[in-house]
């Protein structure tokens, strides 16, 4: 069987992975954003804190992907077979790029501008909501679409803890070694984070031509 | 008036005691780590004196709202700091945003701050601050200063990173506007040159002390070393006529 002809028998089976594969993306990467934007935002006047928190950021991204997955089975609540323990995976490997950039990007601000906006009479909501966030915000996406892209590969294991997704057509065609079942799940999950890049990217220049 | 720092054995304001006169131009001269930047951040509470305090119209800045104070006295530092998400418009109209004015009221500010500060607002208003020289953000940012109609301005190097040709040039525009504006300025330079054609009167700081004051006149008569360090800096080139 060519990989083609396998494609058009299969495609409402790849359609469906793909739906389940971005489904899972996108919830882990809007927890993972939902965490790691203001983390990243109170982090900035605290240093033993940002140590803290980009050094654990920085040790679950060196995690085998595959092992944290089986590390987290085991856990009560957050564990388990299924994509809850996917997502909770996906989105602690999510945490460090959109945590770095946030504080990167919060930080890396002309301190003159900082300077005028204190003596002006901001208060610290207003100098955060209206100069650092907007000065900030195109690193902080560069962040999210690095993340992004990120997930949508390492989601392609959580096949393996069954949370379903493009990575189901991967495992599948290991065990048969059949190279037309892998690509299946391999093209699609490649377009996928290619076309997330490219979009994130046209975002990314949208703004910052702003 | 002294202002230390934890963890420094020499104060960075040490024991100071000076006024400043309503409506004059008051230059703060100085070499770099003189203290005259801190001592201008003491007068709208970015810092707070270790001891003895700093009165603002009547009231100590620590019994001042610090927001309120700081919106009350106009801010111009060196390199403008323009917002650079900002249009020039909006920069130069943030204080009346922030103390919520009427739109209507803030545009009309606006075009006029700029004219005075000798930008057409139809060219000008809509640019952000990268498409614009650097003698024209610094243009700005006086503008920006001026936003709310403040009766203080405080300055710090305005013009200390422009070309000399630039930089001589909106030196006598600003002396100009600054005679017919009659705010109480505090202008901070280490150029003796600047001090000299825009001061009323001028203050040395050395090691955060004063150590002489008087009119540009009486300036480069005082009797000290600093003084006379300062006036070398305008002797001029040798072999050059002047």
């Amino acid at each position: 069987m060519t990989p083609w002809t396998f494609f058009v028998t299969h495609r409402s089976e790849i359609w469906s992975a793909t739906i389940d594969h971005v489904g899972l993306v996108l919830i882990a990467m809007s927890i993972a954003i939902v965490i790691a934007v203001p983390l990243g935002m109170f982090i900035v006047q605290r240093p033993a804190l940002r140590t803290f928190s980009l050094g654990v950021a920085s040790v679950l991204q060196t995690i085998p992907s595959l092992a944290l997955f089986g590390f987290l089975i085991p856990i009560p609540f957050i564990g388990g077979i299924g994509p809850r323990t996917a997502i909770v995976a996906l989105v602690l490997y999510a945490l460090l790029p959109i945590l770095r950039n946030t504080y990167v990007g919060l930080t890396s601000i002309d301190p003159a501008v900082l300077e005028a906006a204190e003596a002006m009479g901001m208060t610290n909501t207003q100098i955060l909501t209206r100069v650092r966030l907007p000065l900030a915000l195109g690193i902080i996406l560069a962040g999210i679409r690095t993340a992004t892209v990120i997930t949508i590969g390492v989601a392609t294991i959580a096949a393996a803890i069954g949370a379903g997704g493009l990575g189901t057509f991967i495992f599948r065609g290991v065990a048969m070694v059949s190279d037309a079942v892998i690509l299946a799940g391999a093209v699609p999950a490649a377009l996928l984070a290619i076309l997330a890049d490219l979009f994130l990217a046209l975002v990314e220049h949208r703004l910052r031509a702003q | 008036m002294t202002y230390s720092v934890k963890g420094r054995s020499a104060p960075l304001i040490s024991q100071l005691s000076m006024s400043v006169n309503s409506r004059e131009t008051l230059v703060l001269l100085g070499r770099s780590g003189s203290g005259k930047t801190t001592l201008l951040r003491l007068i709208n509470r970015m810092l707070a004196p270790s001891s003895g305090e700093v009165v603002v119209e009547g009231k100590s800045t620590v019994d001042w709202d610090a927001i309120r104070l700081r919106r009350h006295i106009g801010y111009v530092i060196q390199e403008a700091g323009l917002f650079p998400h900002f249009t020039v418009a909006e920069n130069v109209g943030l204080v009346p945003q922030l103390d919520k004015w009427d739109p209507a009221r803030i545009a009309q500010r606006t075009d006029e701050l700029l004219r005075i500060v000798g930008l057409d607002p139809k060219e000008f208003a809509q640019r952000r601050p990268a498409q614009l020289s650097g003698g024209q953000r610094q243009r700005v940012g006086v503008a920006r200063g001026l936003g709310a109609d403040p009766s203080i301005l405080l300055m710090d190097e305005p013009f200390g990173a422009l070309d000399p040709v630039t930089r001589s040039e909106l030196q006598r525009e600003f002396s100009a506007l600054a005679r017919r504006l009659g705010k109480t300025i505090v202008f901070v330079t280490h150029d003796l040159r600047e001090a000299l054609l825009l001061a009323s009167r001028i203050v040395l700081l050395q090691n955060g002390r004063i150590v002489a004051s008087g009119t540009p006149q009486e300036f480069l008569r005082i009797d000290h070393p600093e003084v006379k360090a300062f006036a070398a800096s305008l002797q001029p080139v040798p072999g050059v006529p002047a």
